[in-house]
């Protein structure tokens, strides 16, 4: 009796879904590529022949569906049938107009469920028990241009990343998803003001918490590839601090630009003298060429004083003398240690290398009076990082600064050191300043260790920052 | 150090979060500034009060997780970082679509690590008292001063209910406006999720909203009804959609059809919603509910019984009574009221009580929904106190009809002491009294809902959650109860 019920059911539902199939148009087989857009809107699918005849739908939640781009997720799965093969699959269409995806192929347990957070992916983009695999993980999906990189320019919108179910561990690209959602993850906490600083010189982005105030603040300083990038300033606002994203040179333009002390010292006072901001709490973090700035300044400027300083992806080689200026002059004399791997991606490491012996063109580190952090990949093949950091050390400790120094060096992690969950870039498009040219440059890491050391290190970053610029002496996100 | 505040970030009305004066803004705020001076800080406070950036609270910290949720979701509220066992005062306010400020707010002393966390920590006086982790949003109630009869109700349900969390030193009860928060922070309400779709119905003579949930479909589908109050109320279909259920609110009594002709809709109107969702192609046809709360329920008791064309999967009924002529249909029903308007009865202040209407329950068949014909599984949710309707007592007389019929096993009764006539999704506020235009006679009245907060609130929880797990297994047909989690409910 209740067989037949099932069955009766089971033909209902097919009959539902033939119905529907044919009041929307579609076809049997056929699939559309979902595009997450600000309204929620996605194309109309059609389903799939193949597509299991359970007879009652799954549910899929994602909580939060609203999260800030360092908060974990749970994705969980139910009403499916016991003891199956499905795939579960996020996908993110990027500002630049690139699909990127990430897959983790599971079984439902006995009651019909996957959760994520706590099944095994047998494989995929990702394996083994990840939470957050569909993020971390994301990737161009197969055609893509190359040398791609996955960064947020408009930090005001979330990201949307459209998280779907599959049925069977076979390639899901010739199916329909059986359900699917959409989950934002922000940069931009609730009440974060932005606010575009364009006064002729400065330019840059102010991102400041909602309270009453003052908070800490922060000046944050990006690399090579130069431009305004705002996204970890928003997400440090978001995590309680004043923050300043400062553009030094727009992308290509290094060679014409003059990083002259007074431009990053007009930003560190604007900073310093807003009224949101307790003028003697602010630090600064930067990565790779913004490390070179950055302890540049901290060394030699009468006018930066920070109470820390967090450098991630270390480089201090300059040109000889106090000034910053001239970076793009002093490198090109190495470049004939620029090497190629097998995939024609350059691997700059040895530029670093061979820098690294000149002393006269090294930032004097030892006049460093302030609590630093070195964050580096031991697999960065941009630059020496790590070699760098022991440079570093050993000249801070022959100078009895050594109790200022910490240092976390991560096994198997790139250079591109970004805000957790981040996809991990190993290569990625650059333009020579030199020349103009776009190249290939190989930034390292293996992913899965890659990740991690961007979820420690982010971590280990709040904390430090806390320590230092916050009361507490306890760490916490 | 130096601690004085640019004047623009003082006071309340949420100025200090950057977010407008409506305080239901979808985007966060960019400026443009074209010039950052050097500035000088601005000095002590404004006017009068004491400001004092207490050296010993200045780096406190406080949190809120999720910042962004949808409104049935739990939030952790987390103060760190203050001096050990010092007395805080966790403040909430909230400016509605309709202009006015609500707040709560409520006492706590920080642990020997100076922390608070309100899901675990004894609130020891406020607008709410105990440990109740979303306190600060069921107990909000309209600021001192304000006009009464306030109620809270979503419009625009596209964008989020914004609610800036404060913690301020001492145990305060008042001048929260002269005071310097340690601490502020803002947080979004959601009543739908992303990626969900609102679609505008006017087909077929509809005036109505569907919710689409999101994701490929099919899904199973909902109407959902409001009460004597008429308009189109968008919020609680918009957060069933988030559930996973296409959910179409339908407007019945201000609709375009009866505000151009003057005439009450009859029943092929709903049965028209029922028909454009059946075929609708992200609808699954056989599996269709109908919600519905105090008006609405003696449509849905009505349809279920009567109705050729409906064959809902189940229904739920809040607030509701099925004393109705059994001829005819809304227009007798009101008209049915209308008559009976004598027993109405007023209470000191003038607030209008009409849970006598329809009784006592009649035991004439003719002037009742016969329950015990109905086929598919029913919910019914009652406030004891409810003094609007004898939601209560009519649920005693359905639930003995269908004894007597032998089809009770269909009945679910959730029935709750304390709980008043308006029972919402959860930690929304609780209005006890407010202004009701009546539809039929556009007569502006104040109206006993009834309920006491604290238990009401309590109630909205345990049926929201009740009424998803009794939706889902009707319409999700096959699922065990035991295996669908509602975490964060």
């Amino acid at each position: 009796m209740i067989f037949l019920k099932k069955l009766m059911q089971t033909v209902q539902w097919f009959a539902d879904l033939l119905n529907s199939t044919k009041r929307s148009g579609g076809s049997f087989g056929s699939s559309s590529v979902e595009k997450g857009d600000r309204d929620g809107l996605h194309g109309v699918f059609s389903w799939s022949a193949a597509m299991s005849l359970s007879s009652t739908p799954p549910i899929l939640s994602v909580r939060p569906s609203r999260a800030l781009v360092d908060e974990a997720f749970e994705v969980l799965v139910e009403n499916l049938p016991p003891v199956s093969p499905f795939t579960l699959r996020s996908l993110h269409h990027s500002e630049d107009g690139d699909d990127w995806e990430a897959y983790g192929r599971y079984v439902s347990d006995h009651s019909g469920r996957v959760s994520v957070s706590e099944d095994l992916s047998f494989g995929g983009t990702y394996s083994g028990m990840e939470p957050l695999g569909l993020i971390w993980s994301l990737r161009p999906v197969p055609g893509s241009r190359t040398g791609l990189r996955l960064r947020k320019k408009d930090v005001t919108t979330p990201m949307l990343i459209t998280i779907s179910l599959y049925n069977g561990h076979e390639d899901f690209r010739d199916n329909s998803p059986l359900v699917s959602m959409v989950t934002e993850r922000w940069y931009m906490g609730p009440g974060i003001q932005r606010i575009e600083i364009t006064d002729g010189e400065l330019r840059g982005g102010l991102f400041i918490p909602p309270g009453p105030g003052p908070f800490p603040g922060i000046l944050d300083l990006w690399g090579g590839g130069g431009g305004l990038l705002e996204y970890r300033s928003a997400l440090l606002a978001s995590r309680g601090y004043v923050c300043l994203a400062l553009e030094y040179f727009k992308t290509g333009q290094m060679k014409s630009t003059d990083m002259s002390f007074e431009y990053f010292e007009n930003a560190y006072h604007v900073l310093k003298d807003h009224p949101q901001v307790i003028p003697d709490r602010v630090g600064i973090i930067s990565l790779c060429l913004g490390t070179i700035v950055t302890l540049g300044l901290v060394a030699e400027s009468t006018e930066i004083k920070p109470c820390c300083v967090v450098c991630i992806s270390n480089i201090i080689s300059k040109s000889p003398g106090k000034t910053l200026s001239g970076f793009h002059r002093s490198i090109p004399s190495e470049f004939n240690k620029i090497r190629v791997d097998e995939n024609n991606h350059q691997i700059w490491r040895d530029v670093g290398l061979a820098l690294l012996q000149e002393p006269s063109m090294k930032v004097d580190v030892a006049k460093i009076n302030c609590p630093l952090l070195l964050v580096n990949g031991c697999d960065d093949q941009n630059w020496c990082a790590v070699e760098t950091a022991d440079d570093i050390s050993k000249t801070m400790n022959a100078a009895g600064k050594g109790h200022l120094l910490t240092r976390l060096d991560y096994p198997e992690t790139g250079h591109l050191i970004e805000p957790p969950f981040s996809p991990h870039c190993p290569a990625g498009n650059f333009i020579m300043y030199s020349s103009n040219q776009k190249v290939l440059q190989r930034y390292g890491g293996k992913t899965k260790p890659h990740s991690d050391a961007q979820d420690d290190s982010w971590r280990k970053i709040l904390s430090f920052l806390r320590h230092h610029l916050y009361c507490s002496q306890k760490a916490m996100m | 150090m130096r601690h004085g505040l640019g004047s623009e970030f003082r006071g309340l009305a949420g100025c200090w979060c950057g977010a407008d004066a409506a305080g239901d803004q979808l985007t966060p705020q960019t400026h443009k500034e074209t010039r950052i001076k050097q500035k000088t800080r601005a000095r002590g406070p404004a006017a009068g009060g004491q400001f004092k950036m207490d050296e010993k609270h200045c780096c406190v910290t406080l949190s809120v997780q999720p910042s962004r949720g949808l409104v049935d979701e739990k939030f952790v509220i987390l103060v760190q970082n203050s001096f050990p066992s010092s007395l805080l005062t966790i403040y909430a306010h909230h400016q509605c679509e309709d202009g006015y400020s609500w707040h709560a707010f409520a006492h706590y002393t920080s642990d020997a690590t100076g922390a608070v966390n309100v899901s675990e920590d004894c609130s020891t006086g406020g607008t709410y008292s105990g440990v109740e982790a979303m306190g600060l949003l069921w107990s909000l109630k309209p600021v001192p001063g304000s006009k009464p009869g306030l109620r809270m109700r979503k419009k625009n349900v596209q964008a989020p209910m914004v609610v800036t969390i404060s913690v301020y030193s001492g145990h305060l009860t008042e001048g929260f406006g002269d005071q310097v928060p340690l601490a502020g922070v803002e947080v979004e309400r959601w009543y739908m999720a992303p990626g969900v779709q609102r679609i505008p119905v006017t087909e077929d003579g509809l005036t109505a909203t569907l919710f689409l949930p999101s994701g490929p479909g099919p899904f199973p589908g909902l109407l959902d009804l409001w009460g004597g109050g008429g308009q189109l109320v968008e919020y609680r279909a918009a957060l069933l959609a988030s559930h996973g259920i296409a959910s179409m609110a339908i407007d019945y009594l201000t609709c375009k059809y009866t505000m151009e002709t003057g005439k009450i809709v009859e029943q092929d109107y709903f049965e028209m919603a029922y028909k454009f969702l059946q075929k609708h192609p992200k609808v699954l046809g056989s599996r269709i509910a109908m919600l519905g709360l105090s008006l609405g329920t003696s449509v849905i008791l009505k349809m279920a019984v009567h109705s050729q064309i409906m064959k809902l999967s189940c229904a739920a009924c809040v607030s509701g009574s099925h004393v109705q002529p059994v001829d005819g249909f809304l227009k007798e029903v009101l008209d049915y009221f209308g008559k009976n308007s004598g027993n109405a009865r007023f209470t000191e202040d003038n607030e209008v009580i009409w849970r006598d209407l329809l009784l006592p329950i009649p035991t004439d068949l003719s002037l009742k929904v016969d329950v015990g014909k109905l086929q598919c599984p029913l919910m019914l949710i009652v406030g004891e106190d409810d003094q609007n309707w004898c939601a209560y007592e009519s649920a005693m007389d359905m639930k003995g009809m269908m004894e007597r019929a032998g089809n009770n096993h269909l009945l679910t009764l959730l029935s709750y002491p304390n709980a008043g006539h308006l029972i919402e999704p959860p930690y929304m506020t609780h209005a006890r009294v407010s202004h009701f235009r009546d539809v039929q006679s556009q007569q502006k009245m104040m109206v006993l809902w009834g309920g006491q907060t604290l238990e009401h609130s309590r109630a909205q929880e345990d049926a929201w959650r009740k009424l998803l797990v009794f939706l889902r297994k009707n319409l999700y047909s096959g699922a065990k109860s035991g295996s669908l989690s509602l975490s964060n409910l």
